[in-house]
C-alpha cells in the first residue's frame, strides 16, 4: 500500500525526522491561504500517487499566495501518468546548499534491511544506480539488533559530509530506519534530504510504502488510504480473497494460483490476444469465489471472452465446474466463455460444464488458442 | 535417492488441529508420508488422521523422534511456530502459510540459519519426493519417481507442468516450492546445490516468476557449478511493472526483476528456457539427449 509524500512526512515527523514544513491543500484558496501564513516562497505539489510529478507540470514555486493559488488551481485535477490530482502539498520554501537521497529497503537477495544513501539527490535514484553505481553507499541493519549508530555513521562519512554534520545525517538515517520497521514499510524515501544554507537538515520529499501482509497490525496506515487512488475493484477483489490486477486488453482471465495466473496472461499475449486483468481466484475456487471472479471480470467494459484456467489439485475439478455453473447462474455474463480444465477430476468436471453448455479444453495452448479468436471474431 | 524428504522422513504437523492442517495430515497420510506427530497448544490427547497431537513442539519431537515439520497456523503466528521448531531441534521446517509479515521474516531467516536448520517457504506449496513423502499441499498423484528434480516459486504452476513431465514419461526426484514472497528461507540456489549433488536427480527444472533477482542469481550458480542439464519457465512476461501479482514477492520494482531479463540471464548460463509450460517435457529431452 502506498500513501501520498505529506502523508509519509507526517509518520516520518513522528520519528523525529525533520521534515520541511508543509501543508496540504485541496483548492486554490487554501494553497494561498497556507502561503500567506508561511510568507515567502512556497512550492506547490502534486500529491499522486505516481513518480515524475517535476517533469508533468505538477510541481511550481509561488512567489506570493497570489501566485500560490494560480499554482494549485493548474496542478489541481491535472492528469499525471493516469492519476488526477486531488491535493497538493504546499511547503515552505527552503535555500538550498547540498541535496542527498536517503532510503530504507528490503535487500532481497541477502534477506536483510538495507539503508542507502548518495550525495546524488534529488535525481532519479534508480538512475544512478544504473549509471553511477559507486556513488550509493549502503549498510545493512543485522536482522535481530537493528542499525547499529556506527553504520550510520559510516553512511555519512562515505558520503563525504564534514564531521560537524555527520552525527545529525546519521540520527536521521537512524530514525528512518525506525520508521521502516515500526511502520512495516516495504520503502522509506527521502529524496532530497537537503543541508540547507545554514546547515540544517531538511527532508524534502518523503516517500513510504507497506507491507499489505503486515497492515493487520497498523489501523493507522490504514486509516491514511487514498481511495482515489486506488482501483476499486482491485480493493474489492482483496475483500474477497482474490487477487486481481487491471490490464489493458480485452481477454479477461480467471485463474487458480498466481503463477498459473501470469502464465496464462502470458499464453494470451503469445497467441495474438491481450489479457485483461490478472485473476488469481484463490486456493479453494468455491462457487461463490468463482462468481464474485465472474462479476469482476465482466465489470470490465472492454472484455470480449473470458479465459478460465483451473488446474484442479487438492481442490477437485467437478466442484470448481459446479461453482462455474452456479455462479453462469447468478451472474449474467455475455462474453464467450473458454474453459480449460485438468488435474483431480477434469472429465467429471467436463461432464458438469457440457451440461452447461461449456466446451472445456484440455491444455492452456488450446484454450489461450481459442480465447484470442473469440474475442477477434467479436472485435470484428 | 532424492533431496530433502524421503522414506525417513518423520514429519510433524504443526497447527493439525486446524481447518488446513487436519485436511492436509489426512492428506498426506494416505500419500504414505510418515507423519508421527501433530502440535496445537491445549490439544494434547486428540487424534488427527490417527496421528497423535501435543502441546508443543518440544513434548513432540521427544515423544516421536520428528526430524521434520509442517507448518498451517495463520500468519501472525507463523513466526513463532518456526522458532519453536528450530529451538525444539528439527531440522527442515516447512512453512505453507501465506501473509506472513516481511519485517517478521528477516529475523527468522537469521534466526533459522544461525540454528543450522533450513526453512522451505513460507507461501509454498511444500516439497515431495514421489512415493516416499509428500510434505506439502500438492495433489499427490500427478507426481511418478524419476530423475527430474524441479524447484519452482509458484504452486499451481508447479503441478501444470509436474503433470505434463510426468504425462511425458519424465518422473521426478524431488520438486521442491520455495514460496512466493521476498524473504524465504530456501532460494533456487540452495536447491540447486542439492540437486547437483544428489546422484539421483539427472536434469533440473527451474520455475521462476517476476520479482527479486533469485533467477539471476541461479543463472550465475548454474554457469558455475552445475553440470546437469536445465530447463526452465520464467512467468510473467506480459506483467506491468509496479503491481504485485498475486504473490508478495511478484512484482517488477525500480526496473529490475523483469521475466525478460531472467530469461536472458538463465540463457547466457546455457538453460532452455521455454516459451510456455507445456514446451517444459520436450526440452527437457532435449537438453538430455545434447548433455
Amino acid at each position: 500500500m502506498n500513501v501520498h509524500e505529506y502523508q509519509a512526512a507526517e509518520i516520518l515527523a513522528r520519528y523525529g525526522v525533520p521534515v520541511n514544513p508543509g501543508r496540504v491543500a485541496e483548492s486554490p484558496e487554501e494553497a494561498s491561504a497556507v502561503a500567506a501564513e508561511y510568507g515567502g516562497t512556497v512550492v506547490v505539489k502534486a500529491q499522486v500517487h505516481t513518480g515524475g510529478r517535476g517533469k508533468a507540470g505538477g510541481i511550481k514555486l509561488a512567489h506570493s499566495p497570489e501566485e500560490a493559488r494560480q499554482a494549485a488551481a493548474a496542478i489541481l485535477g491535472m492528469d499525471i501518468s493516469g492519476h488526477t490530482v486531488n491535493k497538493v502539498l504546499v511547503a515552505k520554501g527552503v535555500a538550498i546548499a547540498q541535496e542527498f537521497y536517503l532510503g530504507v529497503v528490503l535487500d532481497r537477495p541477502n534477506r536483510q534491511v538495507l539503508v542507502m544513501a548518495s550525495a546524488e539527490g534529488g535525481v532519479d535514484i534508480e538512475e544512478v544506480a544504473r549509471e553511477r553505481p559507486d556513488k550509493i553507499v549502503q549498510r545493512r541493519a543485522d536482522p535481530v539488533l537493528g542499525f547499529h549508530p556506527y553504520l550510520a555513521r559510516e553512511l555519512g562519512f562515505a558520503l563525504g559530509l564534514p564531521a560537524t554534520q555527520v552525527n545529525g545525517f546519521a540520527a536521521i538515517a537512524q530514525q528512518l530506519y525506525e520508521a521502516y520497521m515500526g511502520e512495516d514499510a516495504t520503502l522509506v524515501e527521502v529524496n532530497p534530504l537537503i543541508l540547507t544554507e545554514d546547515g540544517e537538515w531538511r527532508a524534502i520529499d518523503s516517500k513510504m510504502s507497506f507491507d499489505d501482509n503486515a497492515l493487520f497490525r497498523h489501523d493507522e496506515s490504514e486509516q491514511m488510504r487514498d481511495f482515489a487512488e486506488e482501483n476499486l475493484t482491485e480493493l474489492d477483489a482483496r475483500n474477497s480473497g482474490i487477487s486481481f490486477v487491471k490490464l489493458d486488453g480485452d481477454i479477461g482471465c480467471i485463474v487458480n494460483g498466481a503463477g498459473l495466473a501470469m502464465a496464462t496472461m502470458d499464453a494470451v499475449k503469445q497467441h495474438g490476444g491481450e489479457p485483461a486483468n490478472f485473476l488469481d481466484v484463490g486456493g479453494g475456487a468455491s462457487a461463490s469465489q468463482v462468481a464474485k471472479a465472474f462479476s469482476l471480470v465482466t465489470a470490465d467494459p472492454n472484455v470480449k471472452a473470458i479465459l478460465i484456467n483451473i488446474f484442479g489439485g487438492i481442490t477437485r475439478g467437478d466442484v470448481v465446474a459446479d461453482g462455474i455453473r452456479e455462479a453462469l447462474a447468478e451472474v449474467e455474463v455475455s462474453a464467450p466463455i473458454v474453459v480449460r480444465l485438468s488435474g483431480t477430476n477434469a472429465d467429471e468436471g467436463k461432464d458438469i460444464l457440457a451440461k452447461a453448455g461449456l466446451t472445456a479444453v484440455d491444455t492452456m495452448d488450446e484454450a489461450a488458442a481459442s480465447v484470442v479468436a473469440a474475442a477477434h471474431s467479436r472485435a470484428d | 535417492m532424492s533431496i530433502l524428504v524421503d522414506s525417513n522422513t518423520r514429519l510433524l504437523v504443526q497447527g493439525i488441529t486446524g481447518r488446513e492442517g487436519s485436511f492436509h495430515t489426512t492428506q498426506m497420510v494416505e500419500y504414505g508420508t510418515n507423519v508421527v506427530a501433530g502440535v496445537t497448544p491445549g490439544k494434547k490427547g486428540e487424534q488427527v488422521a490417527g496421528v497423535p497431537v501435543f502441546d508443543t513442539v518440544q513434548e513432540a519431537v521427544a515423544e516421536t523422534g520428528a526430524n521434520a515439520s509442517i507448518i498451517y497456523v495463520p500468519a501472525k503466528f507463523a513466526p513463532d511456530a518456526i522458532y519453536e521448531a528450530v529451538d525444539s531441534g528439527v531440522a527442515l521446517v516447512v512453512c505453507i502459510t501465506e501473509g506472513v509479515p516481511i519485517n517478521d521474516m528477516v529475523p527468522v531467516y537469521a534466526y533459522v540459519n544461525a540454528n543450522g536448520a533450513r526453512l522451505i517457504g513460507p507461501n509454498c506449496p511444500g516439497l515431495i519426493t514421489p512415493g516416499q513423502a509428500k510434505v506439502g499441499i500438492m495433489p499427490g498423484f500427478i507426481h511418478e519417481p524419476g530423475s527430474v528434480g524441479l524447484v519452482s516459486r509458484s504452486g499451481t504452476l508447479t503441478y501444470e507442468v509436474v503433470d505434463m513431465l510426468t504425462k511425458a514419461g519424465l518422473g521426478q526426484s524431488t520438486a521442491v516450492g520455495i514460496g512466493g514472497d521476498p524473504v524465504i528461507g530456501t532460494s533456487f540456489v540452495d536447491v540447486l546445490r542439492l540437486f547437483e549433488a544428489d546422484p539421483e536427480t539427472e536434469s533440473i527444472v527451474i520455475i521462476g516468476e517476476i520479482g527479486g533477482s533469485d533467477e539471476e542469481d541461479a543463472a550465475v550458480f548454474i554457469r558455475e557449478h552445475v553440470t546437469k542439464p536445465v530447463v526452465s519457465f520464467i512467468a510473467g512476461q506480459t506483467a506491468p511493472p509496479g503491481k504485485r501479482m498475486g504473490h508478495a514477492g511478484a512484482i517488477i520494482s525500480g526496473g529490475s526483476g523483469s521475466a525478460a531479463d531472467k530469461i536472458e540471464a538463465l540463457e547466457a548460463a546455457g538453460v532452455r528456457v521455454a516459451q510456455s509450460p507445456s514446451q517444459v517435457p520436450a526440452l527437457l529431452k532435449e537438453a538430455i539427449a545434447a548433455a
